[in-house]
């Protein structure tokens, strides 16, 4: 008992270090920190480490892609789930849509008779993903909690049941030959294939920081103090003027964008599309790295993507257990540090760091405590 | 929390000798502390006109009943609140205080009669429309955002004001920037005005008491109302604390704000407010000022039950 109390006060420790230590940097210095670290995360698939490394098991750059993917889900997710607080248990049927969209307009197989280069596809694809968001959302997000994770959980099963008994969709026959990125090496030979992950990988890597950049826009803005307010307490937010409906189903629909761009980036890396892969134990699992790596934080998100996509790849003896262990490994999480890996809480100002240095005379306080004994009386948390 | 203060100021003097307004206010003398305070009022309520319609009619209950069921909590009640005034709804527990209140922040609707604001009926219109009409509120208990700063906190009333969409805050197009310098600036300016500021930077939760029913009211401000509604904001302060409060409440109605207290403490009610109602089981007993409220036998029996209680 004594050596888990020790330990669970170690590893908050840490995690605090690491977050104060990183929040202490100039920007400056935070970039010469980062720009190493991207470097190294996009040369992964290239070094192929020795201990890293999921081989001979799982392709390295296949796995590393997969995580990749993962982790732009769990970015998509967690602006619906992390940061606006809105359990979606049915965001694979956002992921399901993107990818039979680019199915659909691109494949041989698809009724439609039409084959659009994927460049086009990717932004219908998104397009349809966020109609589908506002279809969803604006009648359901009048609900809360548990009532409106039972909905999305139905939302998640019609899309799956839409896929196995629509003839068009060709239920578990599939899509042959989705379409992939254009280009081709000097040679000839596309860039873009089913059995070469690495230029997947730096796609969806460049694509995540693309969609970081733009999903830390909207948190630094009244968008995501709306986002927070409503996760907090709704009712304040909405009698503090926050239009709750529409910022709500915003989320839903930048989440549901999202998950119908990483559907479509699956899609053309398969080049394959039917009925399996989007049950909701596939939802359950998104939703589980998103809680693992710490809701509302998106490094720890990225990080619990990681997480739940290597950890199978890598270690290939343990796969077919794993749900067990992400099971146990939550309970656990949840117990010990119920607010996920990296727990920091995100920064709501734009400019902010300047605004509290030159105005309140020192930064604001990132860095999550844990709970405090002597945290008010008042406030719900 | 100590600590922590020490590590960024040491790191802070590196930075920039100024420390921020919280550092600069202890190095003023009283009278640059007076012209300051000055400008703070200014900035806080830019646009008021003080003292200009006072009396007219601002916020005007016409005949609103609330049913819940069977049970009628709010009875055909009739009372205005004139501008620039404060009025103290007073009532023993269960009188019907605050679903008077929540009928009139839309949080209930009433089953009849109606609510108007500057002559114009509320109707059906949403909760978050009635803030941006002109009414804001705090909670009995309280309810902040926990896990923002105090300043965010009062940043997201302000954006009751704000027109930055999706669009621009994808794009971070020069509107954001302007809006969110000028809501900065001015949710510091109220943290300042309720006299919370050196905690702008401390999370919402992790505030004392005092100082989060003070932020709710620098909150609630920050919407720019017309009328500002205080659901028992001294529930569980001492003496002193309280002294303060009604430096405060009348603070905020000199710099032209209309204000509605809902509260307990007799004290309290009778120092600071202008006008009472008092309401009991869900009718209004009487209305006046709070000397012949005090006195009026209707109001001792229901109510203050003792008569050398009254104004004590």
């Amino acid at each position: 008992m004594n050596a888990h109390i020790a330990s669970r006060a170690g590893v908050r420790i840490l995690a605090r270090r690491v977050g104060e230590w990183w929040h202490g940097l100039s920007r400056f210095q935070q970039w010469g920190v980062l720009v190493p670290l991207v470097v190294l995360i996009y040369l992964l698939p290239v070094l192929n480490p020795p201990l890293l490394t999921t081989e001979p098991g799982t392709d390295f750059p296949i796995a590393m892609f997969n995580a990749a993917r993962m982790a732009l889900i769990a970015i998509g997710l967690n602006v619906v789930v992390g940061q606006a607080g809105l359990l979606d248990l049915g965001y694979v049927g956002f992921f399901a849509i993107g990818a039979y969209v680019a199915a659909l307009l691109t494949s041989p197989d698809s009724a439609l008779g039409v084959r659009y280069p994927w460049l086009v596809v990717v932004p219908v694809a998104m397009a349809v993903t966020m109609l589908s968001g506002v279809v969803l959302g604006a009648p359901t997000l009048r609900l809360r909690g548990d009532y409106l994770a039972i909905v999305t959980l139905g939302f998640g099963e019609i899309v799956r049941l839409l896929a196995d008994n629509v003839e068009p969709l060709r239920g578990n026959r599939g899509f042959q030959q989705v379409a992939g990125p254009p280009g081709t090496h000097a040679d000839g030979s596309p860039i873009f294939t089913q059995t070469g992950g690495t230029p997947w990988y730096w796609l969806v890597v460049t694509v995540i920081i693309l969609v970081l950049v733009l999903v830390g826009n909207l948190e630094r803005s009244r968008v995501g103090r709306a986002w927070v307010a409503i996760r907090e307490d709704e009712d304040a937010a909405e009698i503090m003027g926050v239009p709750t409906v529409r910022f709500k189903i915003l989320a839903f629909v930048m989440g549901a964008g999202v998950g119908g761009l990483s559907g479509a980036l699956y899609a053309g890396q398969i080049g394959f599309v039917n009925n399996q892969k989007f049950d909701v134990v596939t939802s359950v699992l998104f939703l589980a790295a998103v809680v693992l790596g710490g809701a509302g934080n998106k490094v720890g998100v990225l990080l619990g993507a990681f997480v739940i996509s290597y950890v199978p790849d890598r270690f290939q003896a343990v796969a077919e257990y794993k749900f067990l262990i992400f099971g146990l490994a939550l309970i656990v999480l949840m117990v010990f540090r119920p607010q996920g890996l990296l727990g920091a809480r995100q920064r709501l100002l734009a400019r902010g760091r300047d605004a509290y240095r030159r105005l309140v005379g020192r930064p604001e306080q990132v860095v999550t405590k844990g709970p405090t004994p002597d945290s008010g009386r008042g406030v719900r948390t | 929390m100590t600590g922590d203060r020490g590590r960024t100021e040491s790191t802070e003097d590196g930075v920039s000798p100024g420390g921020g307004i919280v550092a600069e206010l202890g190095r003023m003398t009283g009278e640059e502390r007076r012209a300051h305070e000055a400008e703070v009022a200014e900035a806080v309520a830019p646009d008021r006109e003080i003292a200009v319609d006072v009396g007219d009619t601002l916020l005007e209950m016409r005949d609103v009943t609330v049913r819940f069921g069977g049970l009628v909590a709010l009875d055909a009640v009739s009372f205005g609140i004139r501008r620039g005034e404060i009025l103290g709804l007073i009532g023993p527990n269960g009188a019907g205080k605050t679903t008077c209140f929540n009928a009139m922040t839309g949080v209930y609707r009433p089953s009849q009669g109606q609510v108007l604001l500057e002559g114009r009926p509320l109707g059906r219109r949403a909760r978050h429309q009635i803030t941006r009409a002109g009414i804001a509120r705090t909670f009995q208990n309280i309810r902040l955002f926990g896990e923002m700063t105090a300043l965010e906190n009062v940043v997201v009333g302000t954006d009751a004001r704000h027109r930055t969409g999706a669009i621009s805050a994808l794009l971070r197009l020069p509107r954001l920037h302007r809006e969110e310098r000028e809501a900065v600036e001015k949710a510091m300016a109220l943290l300042e005005f309720v006299g919370i500021a050196d905690r702008a930077a401390d999370r919402a939760r992790n505030l004392p008491y005092g100082c989060q029913r003070r932020l709710e009211i620098a909150r609630a401000l920050a919407t720019e109302p017309k009328l500002l509604c205080l659901d028992e904001p001294a529930a569980g302060f001492n003496p002193a604390e309280k002294e303060e409060l009604m430096a405060l409440i009348r603070r905020i109605r000199d710099d032209g704000y209309t204000v509605l207290l809902i509260e307990h403490d007799m004290r309290l009610v009778m120092g600071v407010t202008d006008r009472v109602v008092v309401l009991e089981f869900g009718r209004k007993i009487a209305e006046g000022r709070p000397a012949e409220v005090g006195e009026d036998p209707a109001v001792v029996a229901a109510y203050l039950g003792v008569p050398d209680d009254g104004v004590a």
